[in-house]
């Protein structure tokens, strides 16, 4: 007799694994860096800085500034950037029914790129204004893709949707290319955000929690929507679900991430596709599964890819965005070799 | 149950169907049959609400129009001719899906809902499989799977779209007996479109003959079943002789029209 199936869902073992390996990226986060602090002050003092009680972890006042103004926003920008952005990936694969959908699709990345250039070259000295900038940007691309792929195709269609993000990204990217003509001594800050930053502190962390507590929530519970959506837009409806507005709902969650990741780290390439089908190579199909798992595992993936940008040339720091591309490209095909399947 | 007056639906520029009436009533199995092309699919997601129309529906006494997403998919289930499968989804989730209309929008699937779906599983054979990913079955058992999505809805109003073309004369017999069953226990009504006409004309209660969009012929399956109109709508040449319990059985002839 076979055991008896049971249905799809992140099992607590698997969240408690994912957590446990985000838990260690995190220690290794903290931990690298001026050379003299233990892993066991780390965690000593990281007990301490929770509400109960208090711990004495030996470290100086300077050390625990360090840790506290720098490794750990740090860190924990690094982990809700990569949730984010993983878990906006796995969202856009779903509503797009498109594995190779990314966050970036639908004109994010070419509105941030935009406003941002924008912001450079007209308020070269307001740094503060970047991230909002990006963020507007981010919403604005996504907004202009989805009315055009409402209005030319028939509403809520996906092929016009994608094509609308294409029309809209290169039209976008075209004015952006523009602007920098004006401005060709900002074209290296430019480039420095495009490829990618975490190092924003606090202010940064603060700025983007409410959106990323906001649209994880909301993806987290359409995790069982976008598996009805998966069998298409006409059974959906057979099975009493307005596709259109499902999708609606869960690309606004989806654009409202990334816009907030897009916003104090730049566009980090990578993570929103190959987070999503590692966790689906291992734990399932089940969105139920992917949009959790993809929220734990970016995060993780991308504390340690800025842990390898620190270390690799340090001093000196790589762009994230090009770690996250140079190690993730054969870590993915890695795994798709462990895993590999009859595929048809 | 069903009734349908002068419904017509065009697809870009071609009138698909024309003026077709049906009426099906509660417990009654109708099989719409007509060459490729006719609008038997179409006819059925017209049913279904999944094109637009022209001409009345009524589904249960409401027009169709009427009705709320989820109080349609509570009233009818439909499995198309060509579904569009999630590779990666085990059967067993598959399945599920066809619980969603009791399951709040937000919400997860009850006890209830997976013994429901188990015991459709069991009784199509898939239990098995139930583990297994979509994507990795072979044309019959996908089609299985199909359908046990579309019984494990619990709506009263059945639409099959060529429910058997993929599979083997056991497991064709097995479905269709399946849902006779269904129909004599829970009084289900059966909407399914065939190519097999002995099938149809063996299990059907009445046939509609489609062809060009038009219902050519509709009735008892030894009215609709005759050689002169089976060979003008099918381009076929065929023998029809009254089978061992009285219903028609079409031979094709070799020779061609
Ligand atoms: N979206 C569409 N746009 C234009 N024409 C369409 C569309 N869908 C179907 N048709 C046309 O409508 C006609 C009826 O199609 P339908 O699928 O209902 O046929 P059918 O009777 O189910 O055929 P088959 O036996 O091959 O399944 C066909 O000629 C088809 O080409
Ligand atoms: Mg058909």
């Amino acid at each position: 007799m076979v055991t008896r199936a049971r249905p799809s869902r992140a099992r607590p073992l698997w969240v408690a694994c994912a957590l446990g390996v985000l838990a260690v990226a995190m220690l290794a986060g903290l931990l690298d860096g001026a050379a003299d602090i233990s892993p066991w002050q780390v965690v000593l003092q990281v007990a301490d800085w929770l509400p109960f009680g208090h711990v004495d972890s030996g470290l100086a006042p300077v050390e625990q500034g360090l840790l506290l103004e720098l490794r750990l926003p740090r860190v924990l920008v690094a982990a809700v950037v990569g949730g984010l952005l993983a878990m906006a990936g796995a969202a856009y694969q779903g509503v797009f029914r498109n594995p190779l959908a990314d966050p970036y699709l639908l004109g994010a990345a070419a509105g941030a790129g935009l406003a941002t250039t924008a912001a450079i070259v007209l308020l070269p000295a307001a740094t503060a204004s970047i991230p909002v900038a990006a963020f507007i940007g981010a919403l604005g691309g996504v907004l202009l893709a989805y009315t055009l792929g409402n209005t030319a195709g028939r509403s809520g269609g996906t092929a016009t949707l994608v094509l609308a993000g294409v029309a809209v990204t290169s039209f976008l990217t075209a004015i952006q290319t523009f602007i920098q003509q004006f401005d060709v001594e900002e074209l290296q800050r430019v480039y420095a955000w495009i490829l990618g930053d975490v190092g924003g502190g606090w202010e940064q962390l603060w700025m983007i929690l409410p959106y990323a507590a906001v649209s994880s929530v909301v993806l987290l519970l359409h995790g069982r929507m976008l598996d009805v959506l998966s069998v298409g837009d006409e059974e959906a409806s057979g099975l009493g679900v307005r596709a259109a507005r499902v999708r609606f709902t869960v690309l606004v969650a989806a654009s409202l991430a990334t816009a907030a990741a897009v916003a104090v780290s730049g566009l980090i390439g990578f993570v929103g596709i190959v987070v999503p089908h590692v966790v689906r190579r291992l734990a399932g199909g089940s969105y139920r599964i992917v949009l959790p798992l993809s929220l734990i595992g970016g995060a993780a993936f991308l504390v340690l890819a800025d842990l390898v940008a620190r270390t690799v040339l340090a001093p000196a720091e790589l762009p994230i965005g090009v770690v996250t591309m140079f190690v993730g490209a054969p870590f993915f095909v890695g795994v798709l070799r462990m895993t590999r399947r009859a595929v048809t | 149950m069903i009734r349908t007056r002068d419904l017509s639906v065009r697809l870009g520029e071609r009138d698909v169907l024309s003026g077709v009436g049906l009426h099906v009533r509660q417990g009654e199995w109708v099989a719409v049959i007509g060459p490729n092309g006719a609008g038997k699919s179409t006819l059925l997601k017209a049913l279904m609400g999944l094109v637009g129309h022209r001409g009345e529906i009524l589904l249960g006494d409401r027009p169709s129009g009427a009705l709320k997403p989820r109080a349609r998919a509570r009233l009818v289930a439909y499995a198309p001719q060509t579904p569009a499968l999630p590779r990666d989804m085990t059967v067993l989730d598959y399945a599920l899906l066809g619980r969603t209309p009791y399951i709040p929008y937000l919400g997860r699937e009850s006890g209830h809902d997976r013994e429901v779906t188990e015991s459709v599983l069991d009784r199509l054979d898939l239990t098995r499989l139930a583990a297994r990913p979509v994507g990795e079955l072979s044309g019959g058992e996908r089609q299985r799977v199909v359908l046990a999505r579309a019984l494990a809805q619990q709506a009263p109003v059945l639409l099959l779209d060529e429910p058997t073309t993929a599979l083997d004369l056991g497991h064709q017999q097995q479905v269709l007996e399946l849902v006779d069953r269904l129909r004599r226990a829970d009084g289900l009504t059966v909407v399914t479109s065939l190519h097999d006409l002995t099938v149809a004309g063996l299990y059907a209660d009445s046939l509609l003959l489609l062809a060009d969009g038009r219902a050519v012929a509709s009735g008892a399956p030894s009215q609709v079943l005759t050689e002169e109109s089976v060979g003008r709508h099918f381009e076929a040449n065929v023998k029809i002789e009254p089978g061992p319990d009285g219903r028609p059985v079409v031979h094709l002839v070799r020779g061609g029209p």
